[in-house]
């Protein structure tokens, strides 16, 4: 079994943990990935910086500009990856970022490079299936789960395109909107995972706009997993390079209300 | 590569010019994408829409735009090249349109195809603001709540469009992410538009972006080659032996080249902006740049050995795009249109010709134009034929031009 069906086949819902890889530094990306995995995250997500992050809002954005001024590169983020894998050898890791910086040195390359340094799993916000050729059978050759994403516009009739070639989870982006703002009525989120069940087996992730434990808690109540993003990258605004006691004690309170929600039997 | 039988049957359907273009959208946007489409097949077969589209260019525009032998230019440029050389240089005159640009050739098409869908909120991006003050010109004649986003730099440098623009009812909203230029007032604009999905409707100001945009874009600015086409053969009974444009998204230029690509005698010249030069600062894409995804498209982007994009510039703030229209990133890689460039200092020399030699003041971006044609005129024949897109006039570069000789105003 991979590392992301043990994260999401466990007795409760999962709580996936965002971060931009190098905000503030490459330096202090460990110690904020050690402090998410301290806090109880179950997935991390390690956002690849990006000098054009469109669908991203503005806690999101200035991470990739801290980030990108701090000089982190591509084979910075993968050296992150890969010794996270070493320190974590259980906890899956996906990198989400843009297509651009995916496919710089060919979609081949960044697939290997991936399995290479333990990547579970790849989120590309603008690789759609229509345009799975770009990197989605190269990723599939190296081993590396595709996560594709579903939104409140994909309607009945593309969603079989769109859970087609996934694997690993399916990430619901719960809002039309970009990142951190907003967040969706409970309700809705409801009706939206019982139809993406219909469709997949696959675990579902919901996530966009989620900030407080009772949100968490209200949606893990109806979905495998719960992703929690901009908040994080909040507190790493705000201490930076001591952000690490903050976010733990911030993801703990999250993991508590994850678990503490029942996972509705399928 | 073989040539294949035609070059207008690009893009294929799903939305590729070869290996460029494409659909690279969240997927919160691809049913728009998918939607918007339809729409437009529809409409392009719908002779009412056609009849529409047709009705305004001529009588809100002011279409057809004059072909103009640009005599003393020619004469001015055969002084000094070789004997019997110099061709004759042509203009096609869309500075002559409504608002100074062929800009509003594409946001007439795209607001009729907005009404077409029920949409009843307008967005737009811009850089030097020709495109936001075609587009809120257009919501203005057809009553549409406009925002318009503006890289916070632009509308330092761009005052005169940023009040022309709120004087025609739009909201001008100044982008502070990013470099807070044109590509940032890009992502800006996909931002609002994911948002706001269900009423909004984006024009695009270039011949970029995810399909159907390039296409569209092209097909409304193809006005511009046909009716040249038309012209050339009613007035000289041949067709231009080399056309030439200025190339920033590629819009004017796809426009011109378009409908003279299956003519196998008539040749084509992009003209990239080479800002400080090839090897300092510049824009273009194509002579700089390398294949990647930006902005919905696969097409050349200016960018690092990651993948981060940098920044473009040129003296014209039309030009400074970091990617380009990838009809044009097809067009180059199989050689049937020819790209180069001219610096911001050729830009410069070219604008100050044309205002002495013909009484035209030029857009800095059809000026790169220029200086490509007075470089390959002398290489030409007497008897051969350049047609220019003067794509826009040069009013709202005034202050520009004046910074750069160093005069006061």
């Amino acid at each position: 079994m991979s590392r992301l069906a043990i994260a999401f086949a466990a007795d409760r819902p999962a709580l996936v943990a965002f971060v931009t890889a190098g905000d503030p530094t490459p330096a202090a990306t460990p110690a904020i990935l050690d402090a998410l995995v301290a806090g109880g995250a179950d997935v991390i997500e390690l956002g690849m910086p990006f000098t054009d992050p469109m669908a991203d809002g503005p806690a999101i954005q200035a991470a990739n500009i801290r980030s990108l001024a701090a000089g982190t590169t591509t084979a910075d983020i993968l050296a992150l990856a890969a010794d996270f894998r070493a320190r974590h050898p259980q906890v899956a890791l996906v990198l989400m970022g843009y297509a651009n910086p995916m496919l710089r040195r060919g979609a081949d390359w960044f697939a290997a490079a991936a399995h290479q340094a333990g990547v579970d799993g790849v989120i590309c916000v603008d690789i759609p299936p229509e345009e799975d050729d770009a990197l989605g059978p190269q990723l599939r050759a190296a081993g590396v789960d595709l996560v594709r994403l579903a939104t409140p516009t994909t309607d009945e009739a593309r969603l079989p395109q769109v859970l087609g070639g996934a694997s690993g989870f399916v990430y619901y982006v719960s809002v039309a909107g970009i990142t951190g703002l907003q967040q969706a009525a409970q309700s809705s989120i409801e009706a939206a995972v019982a139809r993406l069940k219909q469709h997949c087996d696959l675990p579902i992730a919901v996530g966009f706009g989620v900030r407080t434990p009772e949100q968490a808690a209200a949606i893990a109540r109806v979905a495998d997993g719960v992703v929690v993003g901009s908040a994080i990258v909040e507190l790493v605004a705000r201490d930076g390079a001591d952000a690490p006691a903050a976010v733990t004690a911030y993801v703990r309170t999250l993991a508590d209300a994850v678990a503490s929600a029942r996972k509705v039997p399928a | 590569m073989n040539a294949p039988n035609s070059y207008t049957t690009q893009p294929d359907d799903r939305g590729h010019f070869g290996a460029f273009g494409g659909r690279y959208v969240a997927e919160t946007l691809m049913p728009l994408i998918l939607d918007l489409e339809r729409e437009y097949r529809a409409a392009k077969a719908d002779p009412a829409f056609q009849a529409q589209f047709d009705d305004l260019l001529e009588h809100y525009v002011g279409r057809p735009s004059p072909l103009y032998f640009a005599e003393r230019l020619t004469e001015a440029l055969r002084v000094g090249a070789p004997e019997g050389m110099g061709a004759e240089v042509w203009f096609k005159r869309d500075e002559l349109n409504h608002t100074g640009a062929h800009k509003i050739n594409n946001t007439i098409g795209q607001i009729l195809l907005a009404i077409r869908m029920g949409k009843t909120r307008i967005i737009a991006e811009t850089g030097a603001g020709q495109h936001g003050v075609a587009t809120a010109t257009v919501c203005a004649r057809f009553g549409l709540p406009c925002v318009v986003y503006m890289g916070a730099k632009d509308v330092e440098r761009q005052q005169p469009n940023v009040f022309r623009m709120k004087l025609l009812g739009a909201e001008v909203r100044a982008v502070t992410s990013g470099a807070q230029t044109l590509k940032d007032a890009m992502n800006e604009g996909l931002r609002d538009w994911v948002a706001n999905v269900h009423d909004t409707f984006y024009i695009i100001g270039t011949s970029a972006g995810p399909a159907p945009y390039p296409e569209l874009v092209r097909d409304f600015q193809s006005v511009i080659g046909r009716e040249a086409r038309a012209q050339m053969l009613a007035r000289t009974g041949r067709l231009p032996d080399l056309l030439v444009a200025a190339i920033g998204g590629g819009s004017n230029a796809i426009g011109l080249f378009h409908p003279f690509l299956d003519d196998p005698e008539v040749a084509m010249l992009g003209v990239e902006a080479a800002g400080h030069g090839l090897d300092k600062d510049h824009a273009a894409s194509l002579a700089g740049g390398f294949p990647g995804v930006l902005h919905g498209n696969k097409t050349y982007l200016l960018q690092d050995a990651d993948g981060q994009i940098t920044e473009g510039h040129s003296i014209s703030a039309g030009l400074d795009y970091p990617g380009i229209g990838p009809e044009h990133a097809w067009l180059r890689d199989i050689g049937r249109v020819e790209y180069d460039s001219a610096t911001d200092t050729e830009a410069l020399d070219a604008f100050q010709l044309l205002c002495r030699t013909e009484g035209i003041i030029p857009a800095l971006e059809p000026s790169h134009a220029i200086a490509a044609v007075a470089r390959r005129a002398r290489t030409m024949r007497r008897d051969q034929v350049i047609l220019a897109n003067l794509c826009g006039r040069g009013d709202k570069d005034i202050f520009t031009v004046a910074d750069a000789l160093g005069v006061a105003i």
